[in-house]
């Protein structure tokens, strides 16, 4: 019990006095999500659009597929990064493993079927009620496509958001490929179980909190600016 | 209602450059629009049964009849948005699909996008790829007659229901399309907003675009129509000038309707 609540204080403390070290973590974290949801919905939103938009045999099977690789457990998806990118793995020779590059690709591909699935999910409804307008005006394809995008894009990016949600979240592919290095590739989830089990609780608690906080205000902004979108565009 | 100003000197500014769509059909004249026995089904139940009409190039055509007579289809088939069963559809020497470059439809139920008003007008603007230079006076000009000046940065779905409808028609006819096609354009509106919505019909038919509607509302019909198509259980049964629809009409069902007889 005391234990744990000078824990709290110390935590609070370095989360207050911005910790070198505790910033350090945070910074990684933020810039391995951010850079893997930026890639994932770089391809994620136009495939998503696509096979919402494009009929092509197999369509539904896809869509299933889609939709449960969003549970895909993060740890599974580590050890099959990790298998391609060790030593003796297809892309051992590109020396990634154990590097931040090597957490982006996880991440990415954990955070990309959430977005694809949404954008899906977003596009296919929004093309049912705009298709008839869009035939009638005589837009392409691609006009279409853009057209709902951005028609979209308030839901879309909620949908984005979660995938941030989930990337900064998980532990066990960076955990699998980053390897928690010290300085290099340890980020908040994989200090806060590598610290836990050190009882070094101060720093494992800080961490916790920040993702905590980091959780709740993605997810609650994400809701303000749905809510925001539903009532100014309906 | 405003008269458009820049229609009423005569000098569209979408007369003033070419577009790659419109260049393809521009010297074909739509019309007469011409109707040899159409038909169309829909797994198996007939909605258009065997019609065939000539649509000549001037004035207001309505299409009139009560609910379910198939009007909407009637008027879908013709901006080629789906396609009929049987018979032939043509407009002037193009067909359906190569003519609906030269027109715009607005539907019972318009599909206003998730943007301001001034950004529906300058979306389809896009879509023509009309120059960037040219669209924001179109634009103003657009929400000119439409009477939205000054709800131009308005989100569309914000709008009261007459307003959304002017914007369309608005948004329709920007680009001075050669025919206007029109779904029940006043259903669920208020004499007033009803009002403002015809006044532009009007406008835009006299600035020289074909208009062709559905109602089934006779007033309505009798205010705007220069011809009158009666549709009854997916047939047409007549085809004549105002005039002699309103004063004598031939067919006996026509006659009824006219008289306020609810046609089952």
């Amino acid at each position: 019990m005391n234990e744990a609540s000078s824990a709290i204080g110390a935590a609070l403390s370095m989360i207050v006095t911005l910790d070198p070290g505790l910033v350090e973590i945070v910074l990684l974290s933020l810039r391995i999500s951010l850079s893997a949801v930026v890639i994932a919905s770089i391809i994620a939103l136009p495939l998503g659009a696509l096979i919402a938009l494009q009929p092509f045999p197999g369509r539904r099977g896809v869509v299933v597929l889609l939709n449960a690789m969003m549970g895909l457990p993060p740890v599974v998806v580590g050890l099959m990064v990790y298998l391609l990118l060790s030593r003796a793995g297809p892309l051992g020779p590109m020396g990634l493993l154990f590097t931040p590059t090597a957490m982006i690709i996880a991440q990415s591909i954990i955070v990309f079927p959430i977005i694809a699935a949404l954008s899906r999910q977003t596009i296919a409804d929004l093309h049912e009620e705009y298709d008839e307008h869009l035939r009638s005006i005589g837009c392409t394809p691609l006009q279409s496509v853009v057209t709902l995008l951005r028609d979209g894009r308030y839901r879309l990016l909620t949908g984005i958001m979660a995938g941030f949600g989930r990337a900064i979240a998980e532990v066990g592919a960076v955990l699998i490929v980053g390897g928690n290095i010290q300085h290099s590739t340890r980020v908040m989830t994989t200090t806060i179980a590598l610290e836990t089990s050190k009882g070094n609780l101060a720093l494992a608690l800080g961490l916790g909190l920040i993702l905590v906080m980091l959780a709740l205000g993605v997810n609650g902004t994400a809701l303000v600016i749905s809510d925001a979108a539903k009532r100014r565009y309906g | 209602m405003q008269q458009n100003v820049v229609m009423a000197n005569g000098a569209h500014p979408a007369e003033q450059s070419e577009y790659a769509e419109l260049a393809v059909t521009e010297n074909h004249p739509l019309l007469p629009l011409v109707a040899r026995g159409l038909r169309f089904d829909i797994n198996g139940r007939q909605i258009i049964r065997n019609i065939s009409f000539w649509i000549g190039s001037s004035g207001r055509t309505v299409i009139l009849g009560p609910n379910g007579a198939g009007k909407t289809v009637l008027l879908r088939l013709c901006h080629g948005l789906i396609h009929p069963t049987g018979g032939e559809l043509c407009w002037g020497d193009l067909s359906v699909a190569e003519a609906r470059a030269q027109q715009a439809m607005v539907p019972q139920r318009p599909v206003l996008l998730r943007r301001s008003v001034a950004g529906n007008v300058r979306h389809i603007l896009s879509v023509k790829r009309v120059p960037r230079a040219q669209r924001q006076e179109l634009v103003d000009a657009a929400l000119e007659q439409a009477g939205l000046t000054n709800l131009a940065s308005r989100p569309a779905r914000t709008l009261s229901g007459g307003q959304q409808q002017r914007l369309a028609i608005a948004r329709a006819c920007v680009l001075r399309p050669a025919v206007l096609l029109l779904d029940e354009p006043t259903t669920n509106l208020d004499p007033a907003a009803v009002r403002e919505v015809e006044e532009m019909i009007r406008a835009v038919g006299d600035a020289g675009t074909k208009i062709l509607m559905t109602t089934h509302d006779i007033p309505q019909a009798r205010r705007l129509a220069s011809d009158v198509m009666f549709l009854n259980d997916r047939q047409l049964l007549e085809h004549a000038s105002a005039a002699e629809f309103f004063n004598s009409p031939k067919d006996p069902l026509a006659a009824r309707f006219l008289d306020g007889e609810l046609l089952g």
